[in-house]
């Protein structure tokens, strides 16, 4: 190689970028009740966006496959839904309490499982979660089969009526972007800086003084910490914290929207998750084409000829293809907010 | 031990399932030198280097730097006492650009860099010590390409400037000049007798004319077992090292 290739892109440089993604995020969200979609939908597909973003941290950043992620998204739901119902707890305060424990549970999952690399994280994970699946199969507080049902979503702050969908959308979004620049402020900081060299190359950062593990238990706790903020905002909009949301299928579903959004793509999560969340709400009812008729129990078949597909002809999902795409034409653009 | 060693093993060795890969290594640097370690392929001196930084785990015996045993010490912590190693197989940050490279050795000195809630802009402090350390090993004009794209020999300069940036007490170099150019070779060797002006270099080579030049001291391994010690005149005289080493076709 004889000239330089330079490609770095400034801090600032970068952060001008997602500024200028986020606002239009932020603007095109915000005007969605006025636009005649169903708000449910995009409330729905919000928490799983904030979901995947956390995962991302996670995958993307970290380098750890987790496939047990749907516990800490499950276990903060039934905290929060049995903080706002049994207890009568303000939403603030049960989302708050539903984040902590999936907080606490990733401090302890990930010293179990940090230690393991590549296939064994990612089995170690799936155990643990799947022993807790079965825990709120039979334990009381979760109501089993039936889940917690009507939770009560009752007034922000004592101020804001949550039972209006309006009101209880743009609290959504607010949670939705203040952890999607929360993600993007720890992906895009000194932490994150260490953390994306560990992922690079662990032995030769550990040659430098990085404790890798230290590092990657930090990655996995925030990661557990915003997918329960995904879990307890999702239990207060859908009044129910369900099995569904620990099922491992779930695990799997999260792992689905990062790799067809784009992994290690900021955006790419996001777009992810309403890729999936908008298939599945289009199918759910079913599907007719002339005279045939496609039932709503071909949604996961469907589901999963398209990630096979994604896999095939986007290795880096719809955000990284398109990045991609635009470093290829302009050489001299940097790879990825 | 002795108070300008700065490095000492004592029965060091290591055992593969059987295999003895480094077998009862009594190793002695002295504070400030350069010491070469030598050897034809096999003869377990990376073994060593791992052993040294407890990337591996000895089978048996100890390891003293700077006046405390560390034997048992986990590698980053080794690290962070001043004992730093390159790798033998050029270790990079690949997508990162060279002078991030660098940074993520100089971001070490705010310590622990747990601060997820700053901007990385506070890393920006460290960009013109970078940059310092990229010239000091030749690579000024390849600040910012991606560290994946360079030459093999540019790959190793970039290691010795990102090694040096957490200016160790100790480096223990392994190979560094391999598959460099000539003109490439002079500079890291005028880099090395430079930046060993107050610190101690341990390095693998096998240009022999390097080690020469350079070295104060030099251990010749063979088949894990230490087989001489001195300097270049003693050494290279001794009969078991000009058979085992020598005759079998290095130069
Ligand atoms: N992790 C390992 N497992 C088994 N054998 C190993 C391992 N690492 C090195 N060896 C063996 O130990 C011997 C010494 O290797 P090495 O230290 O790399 O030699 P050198 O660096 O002197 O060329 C070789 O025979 C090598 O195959
Ligand atoms: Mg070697």
């Amino acid at each position: 190689m004889a000239t330089p290739t330079p490609v770095a892109m400034t801090a600032a440089a970068g952060a001008r970028r997602f500024a200028l993604g986020f606002v239009v995020l932020a603007g095109v969200l915000a005007l969605v009740p006025f636009a005649g979609i169903y708000p449910v939908f995009v409330m729905k597909a919000l928490c799983f966006a904030l979901f995947a973003c956390a995962f991302n941290l996670l995958l993307g950043y970290g380098g750890l496959l987790s496939f047990g992620h749907a516990m800490f998204l499950g276990t903060a739901g039934y905290v929060c839904a049995h903080a706002a119902k049994a207890w009568g707890w303000p939403p603030e305060a049960a989302i708050a309490v539903g984040t902590l424990s999936a907080m606490l549970l990733g401090a302890a999952v990930g010293v179990i499982a940090i230690r393991r690399q590549g296939i064994y994280f990612a089995m170690i994970t799936l155990a643990i979660a799947q022993m807790f699946y079965f825990f709120y199969l039979q334990t009381p507080f979760t109501h089993g089969e039936d889940g917690i049902q009507a939770v009560p979503r009752g007034r922000l702050f004592g101020l804001v009526d949550l039972t209006s969908t309006t009101a209880m959308y743009y609290t959504v979004l607010v949670i939705f972007l203040a952890g999607f620049a929360a993600i993007y402020r720890i992906v895009h900081s000194p932490f994150g800086a260490a953390l994306n060299a560990i992922r690079e190359n662990e032995p030769r950062a550990i040659s430098l003084g990085y404790d890798a593990d230290r590092y990657k238990l930090m990655a996995f706790v925030l990661s557990a910490t915003f997918a329960g903020l995904a879990g307890a905002t999702k239990a207060i909009v859908f009044e129910l914290a369900s099995l569904t949301d620990v099922h491992w299928t779930m695990s799997g579903e999260v792992v689905l929207m990062v790799l067809v959004g784009g992994m290690g793509t900021i955006f790419g999560p996001v777009v992810g998750a309403f890729v999936i969340v908008g298939i599945e709400s289009y199918l759910s009812a079913g599907l007719t084409l002339g005279s045939v008729v496609i039932g709503p129990e071909w949604v996961t078949v469907i589901t999963g000829v398209i990630f096979v597909a994604c896999v095939l002809a986007f290795r880096r999902g719809i955000v990284g293809e398109w990045l991609a795409w635009r470093q290829r034409r302009r050489p001299g653009t940097p790879p990825d907010t | 031990m002795p108070h300008d060693t700065i490095l000492e093993t004592r029965g060091l060795t290591k055992e593969f399932k059987g295999f003895v890969a480094v077998n009862d290594v009594n190793l002695s640097v002295r504070r400030g030198s350069i010491h070469a370690l030598i050897g034809p392929n096999g003869a377990g001196k990376t073994t060593c280097f791992n052993l040294l930084t407890h990337f591996l785990k000895p089978t048996r015996g100890q390891i003293f730097f700077d006046g405390a045993e560390i034997t048992g010490t986990p590698p980053a912590r080794i690290a962070r006492r001043g004992l730093v190693r390159s790798f033998q197989i050029s270790a990079v940050f690949p997508h990162l650009t060279a002078l991030h490279n660098v940074r993520i050795a100089l971001q070490r000195k705010r310590g622990h860099s747990f601060d997820f809630w700053r901007s990385e802009g506070v890393l920006a402090e460290f960009d013109g010590r970078a940059r310092e350390l990229l010239a000091d090993v030749g690579l000024a004009s390849f600040a910012d390409t991606p560290a994946g794209e360079l030459a093999y020999g540019r790959k190793r300069a970039l290691e010795i400037a990102t090694t040096l940036a957490l200016e160790p007490t100790m480096l223990l170099l392994d190979e560094p000049m391999a598959g460099m150019t000539h003109a490439d070779v002079e500079r890291i060797a005028a880099l090395i007798k430079r930046v060993a002006a107050d610190r101690t270099v341990l390095m693998v080579e096998h240009n022999l004319s390097v080690v020469a030049e350079l070295s104060d001291a030099i251990t010749v391994l063979a088949r894990g077992s230490v087989l001489a010690e001195g300097d270049y005149a003693t050494v290279s005289r001794h009969p078991a090292v000009v058979e085992a080493y020598l005759g079998a076709g290095h130069a």
